[in-house]
C-alpha cells in the first residue's frame, strides 16, 4: 500500500480490496510516524479525515464512487479550504479558518478525494528550501540535511516519503518543479490559466498556477483532470473545452523534436545534474526522439525580470494582511499605523517583509519606468524566445536547478544565491507555458535530480506523455527514500 | 486686485447596478453593517475580482451622451493605500486609458449657456465606511458600500464662479439621471462632488495653486464650501500668504474648509496594472449597440421642442432639466397643440407648486391629460387666464377634470356679446367721471370701466371683449 500510485490505489477501492478508511487510516498513521521527522505538515485533524473517508467509502457502496472517491489527497496550505486552517506558512494567517473554499479543493472535494491534511510551505509561497514557514523548515526525506526545495517543499517531501499518493501544489518561479526534483517526485505547473486561481492564496498573480505533484506522470494527469478547467470567478482562468490530459499516454515517442536550450547547460550546472539530464535525453533518445540544438538567449534575464515583477504583485497582494478583519492582529497598539505595523511586522518572516520592501520600492513613482514597466518588456522578449523555440521542438527538455538540493542553512543568509538557484524555472512562469519536473537519478550525494519538461502552451498532455514512456523505461520514479 | 476663480470639479458617480462592480453580491443601500459584504468585499485570502459588465455598458452611455471618446481597450490599476475601510489595500480604479475620454456638457448659467469640457471618466470601486462615532474610542467598519461601481468624471478647470460649478454639478446629475445610470441620490452618497479650486489675478495666464474640497454631497454645499474657499485664498492672498497646494473638508456647520492633508502628506499611491483583471475590450459593434439604444438626449430634446412648439430656448432649456419634466411637457404640448401655453404651465404654475411641496414631476398630483385638459380650455377661451389659476387649484387638490372643475363650480368665461353690452352700458352709466376722464384722453381710465364689468361678471365675462366694447361704447 506504501507505494502504490494514484491509479492503483483506485483500482483497488474500486476492486473493494481496501476500503478508504483503511487508506486514510494507514498514511494518518505513517503521518504520525513519520512527520516528526519531515515537518511536511502544518495542519493534519485525524477525525475529518477519518469521517470524509467513511462518507466516501458510502458513496462508493451507494454506487456514486467516481475514479478518484475515497483515494487520499494533501493540499498545499495555500489552498482556502472551508473549515481547516489556511495559514499560507505564515504566523499572518495561524489563526485563519477559512470560511470557503478554492475551485482546486471544490473540485477535489466533488471528485470524492479525501484530505489527509494540509502541506508546509514557504511563507506565501516565497522561497526556494521551505526555510522560510513560520511552522519551521521541511526537511528532505531523501536527507534529513537537506533542503526538500520550495516553495511546495511540503507537498513534494509527503508525497516522496509515501505519506500521500498526492498532494497539490503551486508554482509561481519553479515552486512545484524544483522541490518535485529535490524529492525524486513527479510535478506539472500547467499552462497560465489552466487552474482556477480562486482560492489560492496570491503570491504573484501573473505568474501563480496550481498543480499536482504524485510519483507518476500518469498520475499527475490524473490529478490534473480534477484540478483544472475554467471557472468565472477568475478572471484569468481560461474558457476552454474540458480535456482529458491521460489521452496521449502510450503515444510512441518516435519523430519527437525534443529542444536543448545551449543557456541551460552552461557554466553553474553541476556534473552530476548535467549527466542525469544526459542520461535522460539519451533514454528518449533510445525511443526515436530527435535532438534539436536550440537557443533561449534572454533566460539570465528571467532573474531580474522575475525578481521585480513577482515582489511587485506580491507587495500590493499581501497589503490585505492587515490586522483588520481576519488573521494576526498585535496586541498592543496606541493608534491604526501603529497597528498596522507592528501587525505586519510580527507576521510577516524576513523574506516575505525582503519582497513587500522590494515590491513597494519597484513600483514607486519615479522607478517604475526603469524597473516593473523594463521587468515587463524582458517578460515579451522571453515568451518569444520560447516561440521561436517551439517552431523547431515539440518539447524542451533541461534541468530543473543547476544542483541538487543544497543543505539546510546553506544560503539561507544570502538570497541573492538563493534566487539564482532559480534560473532554469522563473523563464516558464514569465512566458505562462507548462513545466514539469521528472525523476531522472541522483547526485553523487545520493539526492534526487529532476528532469524538467518544458511544453508549449496547452502542451500538457504531450509533456505527460514524454514522461510517461520515460517512466516506462525508468525506475527513478519508483524509488523511495529510506525512512 | 481683481481676482478670477477656476474650478474644475471631480464627481462619483454610484451607477445603480443591481450587483458590486467586481462581484455579484448586492448594492441595495441601507441594509445591516456587514451583510453585503462577500468574501470579494471582505478581501479574503485568496479571493479575486470578477468584472460586471452593466458598469462598462452604463459607461459607455455616459460617454456617448457627452459625445466623448469611447477606449476600446481598458485597464484596470491598482491604487494602493492602507486604510481600514479599504479591505485589499489598494483600490481597483483606472489609471492609463480610462473608458471616456473628453466630450463637453452644456449648462445653463442664469440665461446663458456655457460648455464645460471634460476630462475623463473611469470605473472604480467604492471603498467601504469608517463610523468613528458611536464607538468609543474605536472605529467601526462597514463594507456594505465597498465595491459598489462609481464613475469618477473629472471636469477641466473650466468654470469661473461658485455658479458655474452648482449649474454644472446640476447639468451632470440630471444627465446621469436621465440616462438612467444613476439614482441621483445625493444624500445617500450616489452622487459626491470634489471641488478644486484656485484663484489668479485677471489676465494671468497661469492657474494659481488649488485645493481640493473633497466630498461634497449637496449642491448647496457646494455652492457654499466654495464661496468660502475662494474668499479664504483671495484673502491669504491679499494678506501676502501663499496657498499651499491641499487637500481640505468642508464643515457645513462652521461653513468652513479645513486642512485635511498637505502635499507633502500625499500618497505615492504605486499605481500598476491590476494582474488579476484581464483588459477590458469594447467592441464597435457594442458601442453602436448602446448608441442605438440610447434615449433621446437633452441638447436633442431641446432643439426639437425649439422647433416643434415654438418655446423659447430658455424655457426648453428648463423644460430639459429632467427627462421626466421633459415628457411631461411634450405629452400635454403634444395633445393641447398648444407648446407656448404648455410650456408656461409646466414651467410657471406646476414648478412652482411642485417646489413649494418639496415633490418631484414624477410625483405630480396634476397627470399630464388632466393639464392638457386645462390648456385645452384656456385656447378656446373658455377659461380667463384667473379662472384659469382657480382651475388648477382644483386640479391639484382634487381628481376630477378641468372640464368637470368648469362645470362643478360654473366658471366658463362669459362671451355672449349682449350679455357683455348690457354689463358695459350700466357701468358706463355708473361713472360718469371715468367716462369723461376717458373721453378727455386719459387711457387708464378704461381699466376703471373695465374692472366693474369684471366685478359685476364675478370675473367670468372675457377680459378682451370687454375691453372692445367698451371702447366701442365710448367712441
Amino acid at each position: 500500500m506504501t507505494n502504490a500510485t494514484l491509479k492503483q490505489l483506485s483500482q483497488q477501492l474500486a476492486a473493494g480490496e481496501v476500503s478508504s478508511v483503511e487508506l486514510a487510516t494507514h498514511y494518518l498513521d505513517r503521518i504520525e510516524a513519520l512527520n516528526p521527522q519531515l515537518n511536511a505538515f502544518i495542519t493534519v485533524d485525524r477525525v475529518r479525515t477519518l469521517a470524509d473517508a467513511a462518507a466516501a467509502d458510502a458513496a462508493r457502496v451507494a454506487g456514486q464512487a467516481g475514479l478518484l472517491t475515497g483515494v487520499p489527497m494533501v493540499h498545499k496550505d495555500i489552498f482556502c479550504q472551508q473549515g481547516w486552517k489556511t495559514s499560507c506558512g505564515s504566523k499572518m494567517l495561524d489563526n485563519f479558518i477559512s470560511p470557503y473554499s478554492a475551485h482546486v479543493v471544490e473540485q477535489c472535494n466533488a471528485a470524492g478525494l479525501v484530505t489527509l491534511g494540509r502541506a508546509n510551505m514557504d511563507e506565501f509561497a516565497m522561497g526556494s528550501s521551505n526555510e522560510n514557514s513560520f511552522y519551521g523548515a521541511v526537511k528532505n526525506p531523501w536527507d534529513l540535511n537537506a533542503i526538500p526545495g520550495g516553495s511546495s517543499g511540503g507537498s513534494a517531501a509527503a508525497v516522496a516519503a509515501r505519506l500521500t499518493p498526492v498532494a497539490t501544489a503551486t508554482d509561481t518561479g519553479g515552486s512545484i518543479r524544483q522541490p518535485a526534483s529535490h524529492c525524486g517526485v513527479t510535478g506539472i505547473k500547467p499552462t497560465y490559466g489552466v487552474v482556477s486561481r480562486y482560492g489560492m492564496v496570491a503570491y504573484a498573480s501573473s505568474l501563480d498556477q496550481g498543480g499536482p505533484i504524485a510519483q507518476t506522470a500518469e498520475d499527475c494527469a490524473l490529478m490534473l483532470n480534477v484540478m483544472a478547467g475554467f471557472d468565472e470567478r477568475d478572471s484569468t482562468s481560461l474558457e476552454r473545452a474540458r480535456e482529458d490530459y491521460t489521452r496521449e499516454l502510450n503515444q510512441p515517442l518516435a519523430g519527437l523534436r525534443v529542444g536543448l536550450p545551449r543557456e541551460y547547460f552552461a557554466d553553474g550546472l553541476d556534473a552530476d545534474v548535467a549527466k542525469v539530464i544526459e542520461d535522460a535525453v539519451a533514454e528518449l533518445k533510445k525511443q526515436g526522439a530527435q535532438v534539436v540544438d536550440i537557443s533561449l538567449p534572454n533566460t539570465e534575464l528571467s532573474i531580474p525580470a522575475y525578481y521585480v515583477i513577482a515582489p511587485a504583485e506580491a507587495s500590493t497582494n499581501l497589503s490585505r494582511f492587515d490586522g483588520v478583519r481576519y488573521g494576526h492582529r498585535a496586541a498592543d497598539y496606541k493608534d491604526l499605523v501603529d497597528m498596522y505595523e507592528k501587525t505586519r511586522a510580527e507576521g510577516f518572516g524576513a523574506e516575505v517583509k525582503r519582497r513587500i520592501l522590494v515590491g513597494s520600492y519597484v513600483l514607486s513613482h519615479g522607478y517604475y519606468d526603469a524597473y516593473y514597466l523594463k521587468a515587463q518588456k524582458i517578460r515579451r522578449l522571453i515568451a518569444n524566445d520560447f516561440n521561436a523555440a517551439f517552431e523547431q521542438c515539440d518539447v524542451i527538455l533541461g534541468p530543473v536547478a543547476p544542483t541538487a538540493a543544497f543543505n539546510i542553512g546553506e544560503k539561507s543568509g544570502d538570497p541573492v544565491q538563493m534566487y539564482l538557484s532559480d534560473i532554469y524555472t522563473l523563464s516558464v512562469n514569465l512566458a505562462g507555458l507548462p513545466g514539469m519536473s521528472v525523476p531522472a537519478g541522483f547526485d553523487r550525494r545520493g539526492r534526487p535530480v529532476g528532469l524538467q519538461i518544458i511544453g508549449n502552451y496547452f502542451g500538457e498532455a504531450k509533456m505527460l506523455n514524454v514522461a510517461h514512456q520515460f517512466q516506462l523505461a525508468t525506475d527513478w520514479h519508483t524509488r523511495a527514500p529510506a525512512l | 486686485m481683481k481676482w478670477e476663480v477656476v474650478i474644475g470639479l471631480e464627481v462619483h458617480v454610484q451607477l445603480n447596478t443591481a450587483t458590486k462592480i467586481f462581484s455579484g453580491t448586492s448594492t441595495a443601500f441601507g441594509a445591516e453593517p456587514n451583510t453585503q459584504a462577500s468574501a470579494v468585499e471582505l478581501a479574503f485570502p485568496g479571493v479575486l475580482p470578477v468584472m460586471n459588465k452593466a458598469v462598462v455598458e452604463k459607461a459607455i452611455r455616459l460617454g456617448l451622451a457627452l459625445g466623448s471618446k469611447i477606449n476600446q481597450k481598458n485597464v484596470f490599476a491598482r491604487k494602493n493605500y492602507f486604510y481600514p475601510d479599504l479591505p485589499k489595500g489598494y483600490q481597483i480604479s483606472q489609471m492609463e486609458l480610462p473608458i471616456v475620454e473628453g466630450g463637453v456638457l452644456p449648462i445653463l448659467v442664469g440665461e446663458e449657456e456655457k460648455l464645460v469640457k471634460l476630462t475623463r471618466a473611469h470605473m472604480e470601486e467604492d471603498a467601504g465606511k469608517s463610523l468613528h462615532e458611536d464607538f468609543s474610542g474605536m472605529t467601526g467598519i462597514d463594507l456594505n458600500r465597498a465595491g459598489t461601481p462609481l464613475l469618477e468624471v473629472v471636469s477641466e478647470p473650466d468654470m469661473r464662479s461658485p455658479e458655474e460649478a452648482v449649474a454644472y454639478a446640476r447639468a451632470l446629475h440630471s444627465l446621469v439621471m436621465w440616462l438612467g445610470i444613476c439614482d441621483g441620490n445625493m444624500q445617500e452618497g450616489s452622487f459626491r462632488v470634489d471641488a478644486n479650486v484656485s484663484v489668479r489675478p485677471f489676465g494671468q495666464q497661469e492657474y494659481g495653486t488649488r485645493r481640493e474640497i473633497k466630498n461634497l454631497n449637496s449642491f448647496r454645499f457646494l455652492e457654499q464650501a466654495i464661496k468660502y474657499e475662494i474668499q479664504w485664498q483671495i484673502d491669504t492672498l491679499e494678506d501676502g500668504g501663499r496657498v499651499e497646494q491641499a487637500t481640505v473638508l468642508f464643515d457645513p456647520d462652521s461653513g468652513e474648509t479645513r486642512m485635511m492633508r498637505s502635499k507633502e502628506d500625499a500618497h505615492d499611491y504605486r499605481y500598476f496594472p491590476d494582474p488579476d483583471l484581464l483588459p477590458v475590450r469594447i467592441a464597435d459593434e457594442q458601442i453602436e449597440r448602446i448608441r442605438s439604444e440610447m434615449p433621446e438626449l437633452p441638447a436633442a430634446m431641446k432643439a426639437r421642442f425649439v422647433e416643434a412648439f415654438g418655446v423659447s430656448s430658455y424655457d426648453a432649456a428648463l423644460l430639459t432639466g429632467s427627462r421626466a419634466t421633459a415628457e411631461y411637457f411634450e405629452a400635454v404640448a403634444q395633445a393641447s397643440g398648444q407648446g407656448k401655453l404648455a410650456a408656461n404651465w409646466v414651467n410657471g404654475e406646476i414648478a412652482a407648486r411642485l417646489n413649494r411641496d418639496g415633490k418631484d414631476i414624477s410625483a405630480c398630483p396634476i397627470a399630464a391629460e388632466r393639464l392638457t385638459g386645462l390648456i385645452q380650455r384656456i385656447a378656446d377661451n373658455t377659461l380667463s387666464s384667473k379662472l384659469a389659476k382657480q382651475v388648477f387649484d382644483a386640479l391639484w387638490d382634487s381628481e376630477l377634470s378641468a372640464d368637470a372643475i368648469i362645470e362643478r363650480d360654473g366658471l366658463k368665461q362669459v362671451s355672449d356679446v349682449g350679455a357683455i353690452e348690457k354689463m358695459v352700458e350700466e357701468a358706463i352709466a355708473a361713472s360718469p367721471k371715468a367716462v369723461e376722464e376717458y373721453r378727455a384722453g386719459k387711457e387708464k381710465a378704461l381699466n376703471a370701466l373695465a374692472g366693474q364689468v369684471m366685478k359685476a361678471s364675478k370675473g367670468k365675462a372675457n377680459p378682451a371683449q370687454v375691453q372692445d366694447i367698451l371702447k366701442q361704447k365710448l367712441a
